[in-house]
């Protein structure tokens, strides 16, 4: 395999599994950002890649090719509604953020397992028939060198997560709604006596990190998976979490996070075709990610600050 | 109602409306709940092989739940319990495995290696909290995900690419041939004395001892701390340390008492995440955890009867912890109730 | 008479504590109205009912004669009412147009219109004189500067009803006197402003009518230039008030703190103590006057071990304490009461028993080999409770539920009772009533009166002229002259804390003179 070959390889591959990062990780960055720690996006992925297993299973016959858009939508909705637990909690509740994103952790992986017996009688579900399907981008995927690398046999759901991506930054850095959400995790009573409802903001803001770590979950079962059972996801939603730190709470930081990522686990399952990286453990490509985000948050690769209100409950009237 | 009485009722009404989510979760589902709860009850208590092993059960689950909890009260949230127990398991294992020693050094020198990897794998994240004021949340979760890989990839190599390594000596058992005998064959070991004799270590750390003192002063203010003279930076990681052996300890009972192996693992086992449930629901007080750890280990295992049973998956326990988690967390608003119902019955 | 607010009757009771109860404020147009009263007296609570942060239980408010309900901050803004608050709302790493215009964003095609907001804030900057950069971010600008960011984002909002809480609180005289220009150009153009306050010089410097307030209770509304500032007081604290601290005069002995050439900086590393020397003697109060931010707190950390000194020497009673550790620093004999007593001063979830243990814990007969005595710490505590007057139900009430007075005092009592050489007190009084102020200057008197040193951090000259026996201006992290009280006055002492010498000071007056 010439060098050239092995990027044509491996950096599809790259993509294929950054794209549940990406979309999960956005969503981190939406909660976090309005200052509400999500360590629950695990849960609220395994959810969305469930019920997009379930829905696309059920309703195959009916929706034919499109199934699998139509299951992503169903994934998104039932994972928001998951999290409107942690927004009522986190929010209105004054809960420990961390505790309540670890019980919908437990949550998630316990009602998505409990179905899955109670319908299929079994610890895991039966494979789907409609996939994610890859293709060609015309004329772009023409181009030498690039056009293989990023234009061919590539996912709809990439090119969904990267369009994601790019519209959370123009949303949290250009419109009014993302000033307030910036303003929201960083001086919510500063927000407040300006008039902006912190509690809605805030409410808004966990559901979008629902609604997207579903489709995070939903990508990853639809595409990468192909089926549901108790390992589907095992840790992507942390490593999406990781993903979300190692981009500095940035949208775009995020996305560049979840693709180095994504890299790091497809050179872990496919490094084996490729020559050199075949003689590295695969160990070390699985650690790498974990690794990296503690020498980020450890300010070794450039110092991360979380949102200054992260984690603390707003109580109006308390200074 | 007093304080006290507040701090004992919010973790017993969240247990209800636990038990009560459960049953409304099996009864939507088609499912008999009364039923589900008589295979969860006998589960549990319905033989002496099923006491033995609800019992064996409980043990890690204690120690889990300190760990946890001694953490908390120094004002650190070690989410990473999970990874410490992996290390501390796949320790004991391996000096049980490699070493061939008189029972009165093998055993304890396994014991004393798990709790040195827990302490180890939590030093980490109390170096990097205390030095560089790293949140210890997040590089405690990214410490389980490398306590996973690092484990499995060390099993594959003292055991020659194989997932297992293989039983434990005799010398390193905490096996209890009275206990088996007992509870009809159960595998329910000694170490429960270990987790019991790690109940009262903590209570006397933190109550009786100076560094206690220091210990919890440091959880609830750092700047005071060091305005007293107190070396903040050892406190938090002596606190992590502590935590960490206790995981460790955990792990040491997976191994030595209940297993007797470590084998490679496609997750974790979810008796670290569990532990912060345990921790929750006694409050952080070491009494409080044998509670915590009694009950949630009952339901563990109990669980395990009611697909045969009742024809439940045994997830339904786990939907039940953490719904019960989730109440405990919303304390406030339990408290904000139970202070309107008091102001109630005043006025009348 | 035409108000343009008035506030009738309010009452606001947290749980069972009533912070308000039947409050009336009448607010004339184009007036200076000033709300005083002592800390806790429940100004801030009424001014947050106005601008609509809380609900009042009972009472009527009234904007141009007609009743209103002011749900929220929108609600206010739109009756033109805005509040520029004492600790600045401002999202640190926000430039000053994005804090502006938050929550009512200048769009164009759904996305923030940042330079024309910035062209407006620039405008409406210029009108009032306040010389503020749009594009500045917060975290770059001056405290005053974030203050005049505060007074934009009201007019901005079309504020017609301007509430100041607590303005000159950390501002430079020079930049009290700027806002007192702001705040009568304000009134010029047509603005109508309440001021909450309860330093008495600023109420007759700028206001027209004064509402007092105590202990929750209205008072009532005098003119300002029909009153002084005595029957002011006497009307907030609720008897007779001597401002003039009982006391000897100082027998000063020996010197026992030493400083020498000490630079220290803060945690960025910028320089904040730069070469300053100063000596305290046994005997003596030395009172330390300065404008916060001048290095005072850098200065108190470094004395007492919790700041790294960068160059120079400390020693306290002959014995070298630069770069010790604060146990080191305590055991050369010197107590601290610490500038924030929530921060430092206690743990504020420890019962007050624990909290009155937290410099001697360690040593017999609480510690014996590690293990604690918790008997011994009950008998200290009760010690402590009984000698300082601590109000408490018990030594094993959490240090959380106790009033601020009775926090402080049990600080006090923790440090004093250990007999220190060197008695360190920063801010003291701060946020106190005028009972526990005086039993803390009493205190320290008495310690003075034992023969041992006093070093006084105060932001409050009142405080450093009456208590002190001798005063160290800094200003800039240097001190810049040493006087005595009696040969003060608080004019000239506010001028050596802006950093101008004796010298340059007489010759100013003596310009005054030919002028007038």
């Amino acid at each position: 395999m010439s060098f050239l070959d092995v990027l044509y390889f491996i950096i599809p591959s790259a993509i294929f599994y950054a794209a549940p990062l990406i979309f999960t990780a956005i969503g981190g960055v939406f909660s976090e950002r309005s200052g509400v720690i999500n360590i629950g996006l695990e849960g609220l992925m395994v959810m969305g890649a469930f019920i997009g297993i379930l829905f696309n299973l059920m309703f195959v016959d009916t929706f034919g090719a499109f199934t699998p858009w139509v299951s992503l939508l169903a994934a998104m909705i039932v994972s928001a509604i998951f999290s409107l637990m942690h927004a009522v909690a986190a929010i209105s509740f004054r809960a420990d953020q961390t505790i309540s994103g670890v019980a919908i952790n437990m949550l998630g992986v316990a009602i998505a397992l409990f179905s899955v017996k109670m319908i299929y009688g079994k610890g895991q579900t039966d494979y789907i028939q409609e996939r994610f399907i890859r293709f060609d981008i015309p004329f772009l995927s023409d181009i030498p060198v690039i056009g293989p690398m990023f234009f061919k046999d590539v996912y709809s759901t990439s090119i969904l997560a990267v369009a994601i991506a790019i519209l959370a930054w123009f949303v949290i850095y250009k419109t009014p709604f993302g000033l307030r959400l910036r303003a929201v995790g960083e001086h919510p009573m500063a927000a407040d006596t300006m008039g902006v409802n912190v509690t809605k903001m805030r409410y808004i803001a966990v559901v979008l990190s629902g609604a997207l770590a579903g489709i995070g979950g939903a990508v990853y079962s639809q595409s990468i998976s192909g089926e549901f059972s108790h390992t589907t996801i095992n840790g992507q939603g942390f490593m999406a979490l990781a993903a979300m730190i190692f981009g500095k709470w940035h949208p775009l930081g995020a996305l560049g996070a979840a693709l180095f990522f994504g890299f790091a686990q497809a050179l872990s399952i496919v490094g084996g075709q490729i020559p050199y990286i075949d003689q590295i453990p695969s160990y070390f490509l699985h650690i790498l990610p974990y690794v990296l985000t503690i020498l980020a948050v450890a300010g070794f690769i450039g110092k991360a600050y979380a949102p200054k209100a992260s984690g603390i409950p707003y109580v109006k009237g308390k200074r | 109602m007093s304080n006290r009485v507040v701090n004992i009722l919010v973790p017993v009404i969240s247990v209800i409306l636990g038990l009560l989510v459960g049953a409304i979760v099996m009864f939507v589902s088609g499912y008999d709940p009364v039923k589900g709860y008589i295979a969860l009850w006998n589960g549990i208590f319905g033989d002496s092989y099923a006491i033995g092993e609800t019992i064996r059960q409980i043990t890690p689950y204690l120690l889990s739940g300190l760990a946890v909890a001694f953490a908390f009260r120094t004002g650190l949230f070690n989410i990473g319990v999970e990874g410490q127990l992996l290390v501390g398991w796949f320790a004991a294992a391996y000096v049980g495995v490699a070493f061939d020693l008189p029972m009165y050094i093998h055993l304890p020198f396994a014991i004393i290696a798990a709790a040195l990897a827990g302490a180890i794998w939590a030093f980490i994240p109390g170096l990097l909290k205390a030095k560089l004021q790293v949140h210890e949340v997040i590089v405690t979760i990214m410490m389980n995900y490398i306590a996973l890989h690092t484990t499995n990839a060390l099993i594959r190599i003292i055991s020659d690419g194989g997932d297992n390594t293989g039983t434990i000596k005799e010398t390193a058992s905490l096996k209890s041939a009275f206990f088996e005998s007992m509870t009809d064959f159960s595998r329910l070991h000694y170490g429960i004395f270990i987790a019991l004799a790690m109940v009262l270590l903590m209570w006397f750390i933190l109550e009786k001892t100076t560094t206690g003192y220091e210990l919890k002063a440091v959880g609830f203010n750092k700047n005071a701390s060091q305005y007293a003279g107190m070396n903040v930076n050892k406190n938090i990681i002596l606190s992590m340390v502590i935590s960490g052996a206790f995981a460790g300890l955990a792990g040491a009972m997976e191994a030595l008492g209940t297993f007797q192996y470590a084998n490679v693992k496609g997750g974790f086992t979810g008796i670290g995440f569990d532990g912060i449930a345990v921790a929750l629901l006694g409050a952080n007080t070491p009494l409080g955890v044998v509670f915590g750890a009694t009950l949630f280990g009952s339901l563990k295992y109990g669980a395990l009867n009611m697909p045969n049973a009742a024809g439940i998956p045994v997830e339904i326990v786990s939907i039940v912890i953490a719904i019960i988690i989730f109440f405990v967390a919303c304390g406030y608003v339990i408290r904000y109730f139970l202070e309107k119902m008091n102001k109630k019955k005043e006025a009348k | 008479m035409d108000y343009v607010i008035e506030m009738l009757g309010i009452r606001k009771e947290f749980g069972s504590f009533v912070a308000n109860d039947n409050i009336t404020l009448q607010l004339k147009k184009g007036e200076i109205h000033a709300l005083l009263g002592e800390n806790g007296a429940g100004k801030s609570t009424l001014m947050n009912i106005l601008f609509g942060l809380y609900q009042p239980e009972a009472g009527e408010i009234k904007v141009n004669g007609k009743s209103v309900k002011i749900t929220d901050p929108n609600v206010a803004n739109d009756l033109g009412i805005g509040m520029v608050h004492q600790h600045f709302m401002l999202v640190e790493n926000f430039t000053v147009t994005e804090n502006i215009i938050l929550g009512n964003e200048l769009t164009k095609n759904g996305t923030i219109n940042i330079k024309d907001a910035a062209k407006k804030i620039q405008k409406l900057s210029e009108m009032y004189g306040l010389d503020v950069d749009p594009n500045a971010k917060i975290e770059d600008i001056s405290v005053g500067m974030q203050q005049r960011v505060e007074i934009l984002k009201t007019l901005y909002r079309g504020a017609e009803i301007l509430i100041f809480d607590e303005p000159t609180a950390s501002l430079t005289p020079q930049e009290i006197n700027e806002l007192i220009q702001i705040m009568k150009r304000l009134i010029q153009e047509g603005k109508s402003i309440i001021i909450i306050t309860h330093k008495l010089k600023e109420i007759m410097d700028v206001s027209d009518r004064v509402t007092v307030i105590r202990k929750g209770v209205g008072i009532g509304t005098v003119i300002t230039a029909e009153t002084n500032p005595n029957e002011l007081a006497s009307l907030m604290v609720g008897r007779q008030v001597d401002f003039k601290t009982i006391k000897e005069e100082a027998h000063p002995t020996e010197d026992s703190l030493i400083i020498k050439d000490l630079i220290v900086t803060d945690y960025r590393g910028v320089e904040k103590v730069k070469g300053l020397n100063l000596t305290v003697r046994k005997g003596e109060i030395l009172g330390i006057a300065g404008i916060d931010g001048n290095g005072q707190s850098e200065l108190i950390e470094a004395i007492t071990g919790l700041r790294k000194v960068k160059k120079g020497t400390i020693s306290i009673n002959g014995q070298d304490v630069t770069n010790k550790k604060p146990r080191q620093v305590t055991e050369a004999g010197v107590g601290h009461i610490p500038q924030d007593r929530h921060k430092h001063g206690l743990v504020l979830d420890f019962s007050i028993g624990h909290n009155i243990a937290l410099q001697t814990y360690y040593l017999s007969p609480i510690s014996n080999k590690g293990i604690m005595d918790y008997g011994k710490v009950s008998e200290l505590a009760k010690k402590v409770i009984n000698d300082f007057d601590v109000r408490t139900q018990g030594e094993d009430s959490l240090a959380r539920s106790l009033s601020g007075g009775n926090q402080q005092k049990a600080i006090i009592g923790r440090e004093i009772i250990r007999n220190p050489e060197l008695l360190i007190a920063a801010l003291p009084t701060r946020g106190l009533d005028v009972g526990a102020i005086e039993f803390i200057h009493q205190r320290l008197i008495e310690q003075r009166d034992n023969g041992k040193a006093v070093l006084l951090l105060s932001f409050e000259l009142d405080e450093v002229m009456n208590v002190s026996d001798r005063i160290a201006v800094i200003h800039d992290g240097q001190i810049v002259d040493i006087v005595y009280p009696k040969d003060t006055t608080e004019q000239e002492l506010g001028l050596l804390m802006a950093g101008q010498s004796i010298k340059e000071i007489e010759v100013n007056q003596g310009d005054n003179q030919h002028v007038e």
